[in-house]
């Protein structure tokens, strides 16, 4: 036990004293990026830098929880789960809904409510999409699979964007329709000035329900038997039969987890942006989340989070020199990081055996 | 000389007579032919001229992700290069649309091999750092790549700001013709449909010519079993270019055909989606199989505007998807699996 221990931490530091070897590249990285921040304090001014700073981290941190389900799927089963950007869409609908009822009803403290009840409600959607649609095919081409995500994907956009008017009458009060819709204001709306900075009290509640989620499910996937179990099935799906693991169920769980984990992600996008465009407004967010994901190395959960905030961080930068810049930023870095790093920022490369 | 020539018909007479037929059938509906009624109006014939080109992507994109084995999705990305190519050269530079018939065409079929050979060189550039990535990690590289070429194409007039406050004049105002993010227009309409018609099966027999080649075989063998390739001495990074390059460079003759049916051509017509549409024809018709990728692509593009037709208009952006999905649950290799119609494949030779 205790000399497996020693081989462990051994072996842990090799592989640290292997990553400081590349100190040249990282220190080459560190200043190319510190020459392109300082080109923008210098030329936008630092105000400007810090009050984009923090309009990247608050769009990271919504990055972050759809990566976080992204990559979780991803790292179970194995399948880029397409249909979780509409997830996103549908939990944030979803809240629309639910805020608009209970602050009809008067109710005291609609933000929590809202967000626990959508979570609930889209993971359940999630667990019933993966029953229908993935489960039959687990043990077939995992191509296939890719294409039923992506059918699940357009039917999830195109069934909600049906309008009321058209369709007949039980589907009509599920469809959310094409139009666009005003989100609820669920948190009255405070903004807080320092030195010029302006920061507002949704953008920090987002930036903490964010990190909460996060610490929640670290705990979930590092201290609980779930947890444990989830590791194990993403390890390996044959040991954990013989083991006794319920296979099915825990794969579900996962789907669970990491849809409500987007219905979070939805709902407070919807509350920070303060509208739904449409039902396929999950499109884009969705590929960036999944964009940051494998840019983090895609099944590692921290990786997830690391690559989210790099993300929307660069993003708003760009952003706010250039919106087309801000629009293709994220799809160079991540091509550049793949040209250097193909696992990913903290993946790690595993050589293929013969 | 005239005996290859009795070769070749006497490989591709089945093929030949099929295609020929099925355009006599064509032309007959569309009254150019004066036996029927004329059944076809223009947007049925554009419906199928679309179909055309889809499947010339979608034969394409086969190459790369079911002969090759590689996983790439950003396919609209070499369709858009293509796309804006062409359509510089005959709407820009030559402005084909006030010369006679006869250059117009040269012009057009110049053009579209400069498309195809722009769209290959980007194939080729993006290729070559990126192919030794393997399975999921190429696909997003790919997708990377699409959405990088349309986001150089929504920025036009800053790359022409751009290049015209370095010095670079003349280049910035070619630039700025291309009018990005509004969308180039006034495109002149080339594309006839025997013209459209006439390149998918050139396109096809090309294609299937080069599967059944050797370099054919050492893609399939690169798709079997890459690290076993390796060692029977195939140079797979060089066949894996060579098929990405292939693949890009009929992706971008696709690219010109669409935007000379459409005449007017954005950026945000070569998005994350249209790729994606690619792929559903892949897999719905079948990996590696070009039969497949056929009628997947006609069936596909034909299936929504049918479902418009019969007055489903609301409907058929669910039916769609739900076939889609209910058709991998049933049969995950696609329709075709790996099988083809026994004209696209070549006869043995007896004598060896």
């Amino acid at each position: 036990m205790n000399k497996k221990k020693l081989s462990d931490t051994l072996n842990h530091n090799i592989s640290i004293y292997n990553e400081l070897a590349n100190w040249k590249k990282y220190l080459i990285i560190s200043i190319i990026t510190l020459f392109f921040l300082s080109l923008y304090v210098m030329s936008f001014g630092l105000k400007s830098f810090l009050q984009q700073l923090i309009n990247g981290i608050q769009l990271g941190s919504i990055y972050a929880l759809i990566a976080l389900g992204y990559t979780m799927v991803y790292g179970i089963i194995k399948l880029i789960n397409f249909a979780h950007g509409d997830l996103f869409m549908f939990g944030a609908y979803i809240s629309c809904f639910l805020g608009n009822y209970l602050i009809a009803q008067n109710f005291r403290f609609p933000f929590i409510v809202v967000l626990l009840v959508s979570m609930i409600i889209t993971a359940i959607l999630g667990m019933i999409i993966e029953k229908v649609a993935y489960k039959p095919l687990r043990f077939k081409p995992r191509l296939a699979a890719l294409i039923t995500a992506l059918g699940v994907s357009l039917f999830l956009e195109n069934f909600f964007a049906l309008s009321p008017r058209d369709v007949p009458f039980p589907i009509n009060k599920i469809v959310f329709g094409p139009a666009f819709l005003p989100f609820p204001a669920l948190i009255a709306d405070q903004t807080y000035n320092f030195a010029g900075i302006s920061i507002n009290n949704i953008r920090i509640l987002n930036i903490t329900v964010t990190i909460l989620l996060m610490i929640l499910l670290q705990y979930i996937v590092k201290k609980t038997m779930v947890g444990k179990a989830m590791r194990a099935v993403a390890f390996n799906k044959d040991a954990c039969l013989m083991m006794g693991i319920n296979i099915d169920k825990i794969i579900s769980i996962t789907f669970g987890i990491g849809t409500s984990l987007a219905a979070a992600a939805g709902t407070l996008f919807a509350l920070n942006y303060g509208q739904l465009q449409s039902p396929y407004l999950g499109i884009w967010p969705g590929l960036k989340a999944f964009i940051a994901a494998v840019l983090g190395g895609i099944g590692n959960i921290p990786g997830a989070m690391v690559g989210s905030y790099l993300m929307g961080i660069s993003e708003t930068f760009a952003t706010s020199i250039n919106s087309n810049f801000g629009y293709g930023i994220a799809f160079v870095i991540l091509i550049v990081v793949l040209i250097f790093k193909p696992a990913g920022l903290l993946g790690k490369f595993t050589k293929e055996k013969v | 000389m005239l005996k290859k020539i009795f070769l070749l018909i006497k490989n591709y007479y089945k093929f030949i007579i099929l295609a020929i037929a099925f355009y006599v059938l064509i032309e007959m509906l569309n009254g150019t032919i004066p036996v029927l009624p004329r059944i076809l109006t223009r947007y049925y014939m554009q419906i199928l001229m679309f179909a055309l080109i889809n499947i010339i992507m979608t034969v394409s994109l086969n190459l790369i992700n079911g002969f090759t084995g590689q996983f790439s999705i950003g396919h609209a990305g070499f369709m858009c290069i293509g796309a804006y190519t062409s359509a510089y050269f005959t709407t820009i530079l030559f402005k084909a649309s006030n010369m006679a018939y006869f250059p117009q065409l040269v012009l057009f079929i110049f053009s579209l091999i400069m498309g195809g050979l722009i769209a290959a060189l980007a194939g080729y550039l993006i290729g070559l750092p990126t192919l030794r990535l393997k399975g999921d990690y190429l696909a997003i590289v790919t997708l990377a790549f699409g959405e990088v070429v349309r986001s150089i194409v929504r920025a036009t007039d800053e790359i022409a700001v751009f290049f015209e406050n370095i010095g670079l004049v003349r280049f910035s105002e070619t630039i700025s013709q291309l009018s990005g993010p509004r969308g180039l227009s006034s495109i002149p309409a080339l594309s006839k449909f025997w013209f459209v018609y006439v390149t998918t099966i050139l396109s096809i027999i090309v294609m299937r010519n080069f599967i059944y080649s050797t370099h054919g075989r050492a893609c399939l063998s690169i798709r079997e079993n890459e690290l076993a390739a390796e060692t029977m001495g195939v140079n797979t990074t060089r066949y894996k270019i060579i098929s990405f390059s292939m693949s890009a460079f009929f992706a971008g003759v696709g690219g010109g055909l669409f935007a000379h049916v459409l005449r007017f051509i954005h950026p945000d017509n070569f998005s994350f989606i249209k790729s994606i549409d690619y792929l559903i024809y892949l897999y719905a018709g079948g990996m590696g199989s070009i039969t497949g990728s056929i009628i997947a692509a006609t069936g596909l593009t034909v299936l929504p505007e049918f479902l418009r037709v019969i007055n489903f208009q609301q409907w058929r952006l669910v039916v769609y998807p739900l076939f889609l999905v209910i058709l991998m649950l049933r049969k995950p290799d696609g329709i075709f699996g790996n099988r083809e119609f026994s004209f696209l494949i070549p006869k043995r030779k007896e004598d060896h």
